[in-house]
């Protein structure tokens, strides 16, 4: 899926454009039978099953399961495992690719959006309803 | 002014709302052309041209591929031909994405995604876009010279109010009062995620960072505590009402009117007091 920050969610399509894979993405249930994958994905009006064949480039939302936390000693041991560091040269590309050269974006601002307040607040003593009511009349919603 | 390409979207030959959201954003900036694959192309290019499209590209009807290798494909063989736009929008669509994606490594150009405004400024384009649960506001300079690829979020699946329902309800069955409510308000029903997960409801229901973004003019959680995951779909709406029996859930710190009870107590209680009005 899109990170759960920028929420972008084009990455998929993009690896699988420069593989020379079919993609498959934002599936929110994944299925294997031999060669073959399944996804389904839920729209506004209808849900779509997409098959295809692999070798092929996945992406899933974040409905597609329920995420295991680590034990603990996968933790441990996840801290002596190997890190290979691979720099800018050794995949071939020039340094202006990458970075914020590479992105030809600049960042302009960031500020932060307007905060909510809380408004009233009221404990139902049995009328809780009678106080919507005039809230929604005072919006003119009814 | 910019000429405007925008990726055309349709479902059961009806041209989607996002798409004519695009259109209406594309007229403003210039020239308009629509980009679209798939079938019944003659009546979706009437409706683009009805909506501000001066020129509709069509692919011809995909079968049962996804959009996203043969429309990209045509969109660039279009591009490489000489007839480049300034700028194309997409909707944050599956669709959308795919396409986007592909032709952002075919024609090796940036792209930003889930922007809610954007300005051509001379050669660069000008994106806003909410980051972090809509926490904070990002405004992005993109400077890859044209066409520039932007994904705009749909704004909203109408300005229809909402009535949505979560775990607090209890059960599937609860669901109905969620139902009455935004029938009487004429309204419609929404759903957290967590009751999407369990099954009650479908996820075309779900209104959160992975469903529907809403902006109803009144907004009326229903026993729904207001994980992040939620609050991002609905607190754009101009009027929050929250019936929850935690006094400490967070959905009351957004609430202009928030009720500590039983959902199961108030709402029965308002949807009759609703219904005596007629």
């Amino acid at each position: 899926m899109g990170s759960t920050d920028g929420g972008m969610g084009v990455v998929p399509a993009m690896v699988s454009e420069r593989l020379g894979l079919p993609a498959v993405t934002l599936g929110s249930e994944v299925t294997v039978d031999g060669q073959t994958v399944r996804i389904r994905r839920d729209g506004d009006t209808a849900s779509e099953t997409i098959e295809g064949t692999l070798p092929l480039v996945l992406s899933v939302s974040d409905q597609a399961n329920e995420p295991r936390y680590p034990s603990f000693k996968g933790i441990m041991a996840a801290k002596s495992k190997p890190v290979d560091q691979v720099a800018v040269a050794d995949l071939g590309l020039d340094a202006g690719q990458v970075g914020w050269a590479g992105a030809r974006q600049e960042i302009v601002e960031v500020v932060p959006a307007e905060e909510r307040q809380a408004g009233e607040k009221i404990e139902d003593d049995g009328e809780a309803h009678v106080r919507i009511i005039q809230f929604l009349e005072q919006l003119k919603v009814i | 002014m910019a000429t405007t390409w925008v990726l055309a979207e349709a479902q059961d030959g009806k041209v989607a709302t996002i798409t004519l959201e695009l259109l209406a954003k594309a007229r403003d900036l210039g020239d308009v052309a629509a980009f679209y694959g798939g079938g019944d192309a003659d009546a979706i290019a009437a409706t683009l041209g009805a909506h501000g499209a001066s020129k509709v590209y069509a692919t011809g009807d995909l079968g049962d591929v996804l959009a996203g290798v043969p429309v990209a494909a045509a969109m660039a063989a279009q591009i490489e031909s000489g007839d480049t736009p300034d700028l194309i929008l997409f909707g944050t669509t599956y669709d959308g994405r795919d396409v986007a994606g592909r032709l952002s490594v075919k024609l090796d150009r940036p792209v930003t995604t889930n922007n809610t405004d954007l300005s051509v400024e001379g050669d660069a384009v000008v994106t806003t876009e909410p980051i972090f649960g809509g926490t904070m506001i990002v405004r992005t300079k993109v400077t890859g010279g044209a066409p520039h690829l932007v994904l705009v979020r749909p704004k909203s699946f109408a300005a229809e109010e909402s009535v949505s329902g979560g775990r607090g309800l209890g059960s599937a069955e609860k669901y109905e009062m969620v139902e009455s409510l935004a029938k009487l308000l004429k309204g419609a029903p929404g759903a957290s995620r967590a009751i999407v997960d369990a099954g009650w409801v479908p996820y075309s229901h779900q209104v959160g960072q992975t469903g529907k973004v809403v902006k109803p003019s009144v907004y009326i959680a229903l026993g729904i505590s207001g994980a992040t995951q939620h609050m991002v779909g609905m607190k754009g709406s101009k009027n929050i009402i929250a019936i929850n029996k935690d006094a400490e859930a967070p959905i009351f710190s957004i609430a202009d009117l928030g009720v500590v009870g039983d959902v199961h107590k108030v709402v029965p209680k308002l949807i009759e007091a609703l219904q005596a009005r007629g």
